[in-house]
């Protein structure tokens, strides 16, 4: 285990670290983004207590898809965050937001309390997933790097349109993905609404998803050069496609877990044809200098590599392990008691 | 203004800031772990009603270390590009395994720790709690490990790479046994223990001045003061061991902490002092030879003073000096407290007087002050150095972020986490006023009480 290998092995892992965190806290931000639709004081409890025991566990996978970047790809984490460095505060603001007033919002009757904390939360899921697809964007666009590496753009290069047509997919793509987790979470006639919600959304990302794809193809030819190098490759977007096409069908079906792996499935497989086309960049540069930062020379050592990689071999399986363990616990629809939140 | 100092301090602030927190859930966890083993070794509801009130607040707490936390993470990216660059290959390692092996264990069982009680078996509860304690003991370790590199650097070497040059490890295991690891380590964790087990002294305490839930009271007192006890003197070993690192591996910070400017043997060790920085000397109440004997076992160990130090390499004297002497101060008091307090609580006398639990209302503060103290004397008496000995805190900046942006966000997290701390201890305070058999807060019968 040893040369270019490790580093595309890294590529991968970091990616699906990154996977890891939007399928997760995909459908946290979700309800997140939905939380005000939800009228009556218990349903926004409903709703916070459905994704309670989770959304914590779920943020972990983007704090370590962070730690990861920065010990296998230290140049790239020093790139990104220095560079996009507004963005990634506000980005961090979001996620303070979030997390205290998920947990605090139930603690004091008080209906101005309540409605104040409700809207801190779902404000920042909003903007939080928001921020989270425009940067994705700026990374699949290019951004201007220089020869050593540094960043040579500023905040309106970052809000470019294509840049922003990404950051509407997400929070539609979030919507959804949340949607059909609360159809699984809920009962009697608060599940019957939110049911309702889940059509709207599917058909507000397809849209988004066939805008992005147009845009795409018309700007970035380059993110599609691989595919038409290795044919075999189309079977992703293959896949995607049926993914998504199943969500409603499954929905139809009643069967609400389906849907939601299905959603799940799709989210992985947009980020895995992400993840090929930008092969092997991290870092597509586009400014005068030519550089991009690639998963070959923007690494740690390869000592380095090999050392993290037994770790996360060693670790991962059992963060696995007892992540879906949680999940299992915490099936089924919600109750209300009084630890809840 | 100047990137380099906007930049130092939007870290302390931020770090100050979550450094409120991690004591508290790491303390405190230790003290749920001996609770629940309590009321599983009894089966008592009432050692129930006990775990879960302490599990309430533990809550409360952690979602505000993990709010602060995640800054943290990236804040090495935002604002210390350079610094990333140079040690990525190093530093990036524990930060990395810190997620990997901590916060994912912490946030996992944390879910069933809050939710879980009546899903899962005492057996099964009791298990969580230990692993969200455990989660929270590997995530200090990664991350002090990772101080300690940069405190004492080992295990490297450097390397020129087309971008420039940067440190490279040669063992990871020589990294993580860096020389101030362990020390450091140890020192940490007993500061962390003391402040979780002053804090549920403290309540406990001022439920008995109210004469209010008596069992939850006495059994928080003495398990807060059995854990003081183990932890205060832990403290002090732990401290001196790092004194004697420091003095070996850091002797500009060794010289700093204790005002020692002239190189020599039988060096004092002073107890309470001020440094005149003007006349190179330090006025206070001082014990002759005692520093040599302390970090050398004999009055001949020679102890470098910081005129033998260039001038650009030396830190703030004055304030590295003071922060020092008050933690220790402080480690002093608590050491009395928590071995005075034990011994009457043992004989009863502790619960009858008023002015004693008083004391103790109020002693929570100290850990917490000896915690801010230690790493701000630790950081500060790195100066200048960010990698001692290795870079500068000056060449660390992330050069292409503009001063207003980082004044601007220093600004932002300021007056958001003053706001923050207000709704915490708003909260906290209501909390704590509720008491052990809060009526469910979403009760309506429960609202008086509440607002
Ligand atoms: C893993 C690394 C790490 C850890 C665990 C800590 N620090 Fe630190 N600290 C730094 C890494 C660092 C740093 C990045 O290296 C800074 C920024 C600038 C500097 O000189 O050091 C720093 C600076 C710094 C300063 C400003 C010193 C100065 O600029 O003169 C203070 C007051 C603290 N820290 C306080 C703390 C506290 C209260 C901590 C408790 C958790 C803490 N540090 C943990
Ligand atoms: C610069 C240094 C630090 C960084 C980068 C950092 C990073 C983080 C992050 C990202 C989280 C949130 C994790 C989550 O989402 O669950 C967190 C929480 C936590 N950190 Fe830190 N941290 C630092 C300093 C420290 C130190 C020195 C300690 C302990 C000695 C510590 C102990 C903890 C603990 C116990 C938590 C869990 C939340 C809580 O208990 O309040 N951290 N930290
Ligand atoms: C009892 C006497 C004490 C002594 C002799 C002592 C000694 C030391 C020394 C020498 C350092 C610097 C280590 C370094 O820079 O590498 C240090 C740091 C520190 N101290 Fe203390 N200390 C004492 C009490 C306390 C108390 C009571 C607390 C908190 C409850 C505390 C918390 C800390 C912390 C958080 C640090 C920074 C982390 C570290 O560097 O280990 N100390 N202490």
């Amino acid at each position: 285990m040893d040369g270019p290998f490790l580093n595309v092995a890294w590529y991968a892992l970091v990616g699906a670290l990154l996977a890891g965190y939007a399928v997760l806290d995909g459908f946290d931000l979700g309800v997140g983004a939905l939380h005000l639709l939800a009228r009556r004081d218990t349903e926004r409890r409903v709703f916070l207590n459905a994704i309670g025991p989770f959304w914590d566990g779920n943020q972990v996978w983007l704090v370590t898809g962070g730690g990861a970047l920065f010990a296998a790809f230290p140049d790239v984490y020093a790139t990104v965050f220095s560079g996009f460095y507004t963005a990634f505060i506000l980005l961090l603001f979001m996620l303070i937001f979030r997390g205290v007033s998920i947990h605090v919002r139930s603690l004091r009757p008080g209906p101005r309390w309540r409605t104040a904390w409700d809207v801190a939360f779902s404000g920042s899921s909003v903007l939080g997933s928001f921020i989270i697809g425009v940067a994705m964007g700026n990374l699949a666009w290019g951004v201007p790097v220089a020869a050593d590496f540094s960043y040579r753009g500023n905040l309106l290069h970052q809000l470019h349109p294509y840049a922003l047509l990404t950051g509407f997919t997400v929070v539609a793509l979030f919507m959804m993905h949340g949607a059909i987790f609360l159809v699984m979470k809920t009962d009697g006639e608060l599940n019957a609404r939110v049911r309702g919600w889940v059509r709207p959304t599917i058909i507000a990302f397809v849209l988004m998803y066939v805008l992005q794809t147009m845009a795409t193809l018309l700007y970035l030819p380059r993110l599609a050069e691989p595919f038409r190098a290795h044919p075999w490759l189309f079977l992703a977007p293959l896949a995607s496609l049926l993914a998504i096409a199943n969500i409603p069908r499954e929905m139809h079906r009643g069967r609400e877990l389906a849907a939601f792996l299905s959603s799940s499935a799709a989210i992985l497989l947009l980020l895995l044809i992400l993840g090929l086309g930008m092969f092997p960049d991290l870092v597509h540069g586009n400014g005068p200098s030519g550089t991009s930062l690639t998963c070959f020379n923007a690494s740690s050592s390869p000592l380095t590599l090999r050392t993290m990689m037994i770790l996360a071999l060693i670790g991962m399986p059992l963060v696995v392990g007892y992540t879906f363990h949680i999940y299992r616990v915490f099936r089924g629809k919600v109750k209300l008691d009084a630890m809840s939140y | 203004m100047d990137l380099v100092l906007l930049s130092r301090l939007q870290f302390a602030i931020t770090i100050g800031f979550h450094y409120l927190y991690p004591p508290l859930s790491i303390g405190l966890g230790v003290a749920l772990v001996v609770m629940e083993a309590m009321y599983l070794k009894t089966r008592q509801p009432r050692y129930r009603e006990l775990s879960q009130f302490w599990v309430r607040i533990f809550g409360l707490i952690f979602a505000f270390g993990v709010g602060t936390g995640i800054v943290m993470e990236f804040e090495f990216g935002t604002n210390w590009a350079r610094y990333s660059r140079f040690v990525g290959d190093i530093f990036g390692g524990p930060l990395a395994a810190e997620g990997i092996f901590a916060f994912f264990l912490e946030s996992g069982f944390l879910a069933v720790l809050l939710f879980g009680w009546d899903r899962v078996g005492p057996r099964m509860h009791f298990f969580a709690t230990v692993m969200v304690c455990l989660g929270a003991h590997f995530s200090a370790v990664w991350i002090v490990v990772a101080n300690s590199w940069m405190q004492t650097p080992t295990a490297y070497r450097l390397v020129e790479t087309a971008q420039g040059t940067r440190a490279e490890i040669t063992s990871f295991w020589g990294m993580v046994m860096n020389p101030s690891s362990l020390d450091r380590l140890a020192h940490t964790i007993m500061g962390c223990w003391q402040a979780g087990a002053f804090f549920v002294v403290s309540v406990g305490a001022w439920y008995l001045l109210r004469d209010r839930h008596h069992f939850v009271a006495r059994t928080s007192i003495g398990v807060g003061l059995a854990i003081g006890m183990v932890a205060s003197l832990g403290q002090l070993a732990s401290g001196h061991g790092s004194a004697v690192t420091v003095a070996e591996h850091q002797p500009a910070k060794l010289a700093a902490f204790e005002g020692i400017y002239e190189t020599g043997a039988n060096a004092d060790l002073t107890i309470l002092g001020w440094v005149d920085e003007k006349n190179r000397t330090v006025h206070g109440i001082r014990v002759p030879g005692l520093l040599s004997v302390l970090i050398g076992g004999s009055r001949d160990t020679v102890v470098k003073g910081l005129n033998d130090i260039p001038v650009g390499d030396r830190p703030p004297v004055q304030a590295t000096f003071q922060l020092y002497h008050l933690m220790v101060a402080i480690g002093m008091t608590l050491i009395a407290l928590s071995w005075v307090g034990g011994l009457l609580a043992w004989r009863g006398v502790l619960y009858r007087s008023r002015t004693l639990l008083w004391v103790m209302v109020f002693a929570v503060l100290l850990p917490q002050m000896a915690n801010q103290l230690g790493w701000a004397a630790a950081e500060i008496g790195r100066q200048p150095w960010i990698v001692y000995g290795l870079m500068r805190t000056a060449e660390a900046v992330s050069p292409t972020v503009a001063p207003g942006q980082v004044l601007l966000s220093l600004i932002l997290f300021t007056v958001i986490y003053l706001a923050l701390f207000v709704v915490f201890f708003v909260l906290l305070d209501q909390k704590i006023k509720q008491g052990p058999h809060a009526a469910d807060p979403h009760d309506d019968a429960g609202h008086g009480e509440v607002a």
